[in-house]
């Protein structure tokens, strides 16, 4: 989606929030959306590209309010009810419901020492890319309304395969809940000058991840 | 808008965080989906044992070692697998040199795509819209406002992490630091110089 978290390339945001010994927690309810967020996302009823995508789904005037983590939390607010972990009664009353469905915690304390994500392996011959390294490609002007990781600055802006990062998931159809449609992933360089007009330096280049489905030959 | 609607607004977002979370922790657990310990042994996680000192030793080790920086640029996951920080299967990195000549810089500009089992969780400059907006745009302006001010004739790279792939920037080794270990070494790099907002400095005198 043309949503407002693809930021690349906006201007007015202000200067770059710098801070010293900053702590990995700023508030302590922070650190429990984070944890309560890892532990629902262990449950496996949403993937990572559904769960990215619920955040682009916020107002765009919230989305540029919120804090990060405040970000986390109205996602999640909404993902609880939607992938049926809460009923709506039960989130806007605060009192679990005694017939409402119940589970099992899917991520233990003793499970947290060898936390760490669990991607698939980029390795897998049967699926062969469509194109190489080295080969000029064209970033296709593609607009879809649902989520996607092709940056609106990269759009019909021409680059090269710099490298093939193997197999992965796609997340236009991960996220929509239509399956992973493995296929290559690569590294595009794009010169500066490409993506934006002779003011840029000669030398600087743009390296974007971007899948097959993205990209057409040059 | 009327007055009233914006009040509508506002009051379909509760205001107060802290005491959001502790409705939906309370909700959670008492339905069985969520275990409060897991959750407090998480937060310890993040807060003690992840942090930019894994990347530090990274780092250290590919300044005193020819060949490991030589594997851990052609097939990082393995190089970092030898030192025993990663022990997960799958994770996609990439780990990018920076030199005289080149300098590289990593970015997230769809959301906040890190490479947190090396550096922790990002800080909030990487996260902010002001960062994510202008480092792929005007990345040499971005590192002047970190204080780090780039000659024309270097080249610099930037990565948006728009996939799975995480990406670690090897710094340049500072002069000066011939006599040192890999355990001092590490101590000079600082999580900034890894995502390539900042060289490392040598040692205070």
């Amino acid at each position: 989606m043309n949503g407002v978290h693809d930021l690349g390339g906006m201007h007015g945001m202000g200067p770059i929030p710098r801070e010293e010994n900053e702590p990995v927690f700023h508030h302590a309810w922070e650190g429990r959306v984070y944890a309560l967020d890892r532990s629902l996302a262990a449950h496996q009823r949403w993937t990572l590209d559904a769960w990215r995508h619920d955040i682009e789904l916020l107002p765009p005037a919230d989305y540029l309010r919120m804090s990060y983590y405040e970000r986390w939390l109205a996602a999640m607010e909404r993902r609880v009810v939607r992938y049926g972990f809460l009923t709506p009664e039960e989130l806007s009353s605060g009192r679990a419901a005694p017939d409402s469905a119940r589970g099992a915690p899917a991520l233990t304390a003793a499970m947290v020492q060898n936390y760490g994500r669990n991607l698939a392996s980029a390795h897998d011959p049967s699926i062969q890319p469509l194109f190489h390294p080295g080969q000029r490609v064209r970033a296709r002007n593609l607009h879809p309304a649902g989520h996607t990781r092709l940056p609106r600055y990269a759009r019909g802006k021409c680059g090269d395969i710099a490298r093939d990062h193997g197999v992965h998931d796609f997340p236009d159809t991960s996220a929509a809940g239509l399956g992973p449609k493995r296929q290559h992933l690569y590294s595009v360089r794009f010169a500066a000058r490409e993506l934006w007009g002779e003011a840029a330096s000669p030398r600087d280049s743009v390296y974007i991840d971007l899948w097959d489905d993205y990209l057409e030959p040059a | 808008m009327s007055a009233r609607n914006h009040d509508h607004q506002h009051q379909a977002v509760p205001s107060d965080p802290a005491l959001r979370v502790k409705a939906l922790e309370s909700l959670l657990t008492e339905k069985g989906y969520v275990d409060p310990a897991a959750l407090d042994a998480l937060i310890d996680h993040f807060e003690t044992k992840v942090g930019p000192r894994n990347g530090a030793k990274v780092v250290a080790r590919a300044w005193v070692d020819p060949a490991f920086k030589r594997r851990l640029l052609a097939d990082a996951p393995a190089a970092i697998a030898e030192l025993g920080l990663i022990r997960h299967q799958g994770e996609h990195l990439v780990a990018l040199e920076n030199t005289p000549s080149v300098h590289n810089l990593v970015v997230c500009t769809l959301c906040s795509c890190y490479p947190w089992p090396l550096l922790g969780l990002p800080p909030v400059w990487y996260k902010s819209t002001a960062y994510r907006s202008r480092a792929v745009i005007d990345p040499r302006g971005v590192l002047r406002e970190f204080g780090l001010e780039l000659a024309g004739d270097v080249e610099v790279r930037v990565w948006d992490s728009t996939a799975e792939v995480r990406y670690i920037v090897i710094p340049e080794r500072p002069a000066g630091t011939e006599s040192l270990g890999e355990n001092e070494l590490a101590d000079l790099v600082t999580r900034d110089s890894m995502i390539g907002a900042a060289k490392v400095s040598g040692p205070r005198p």
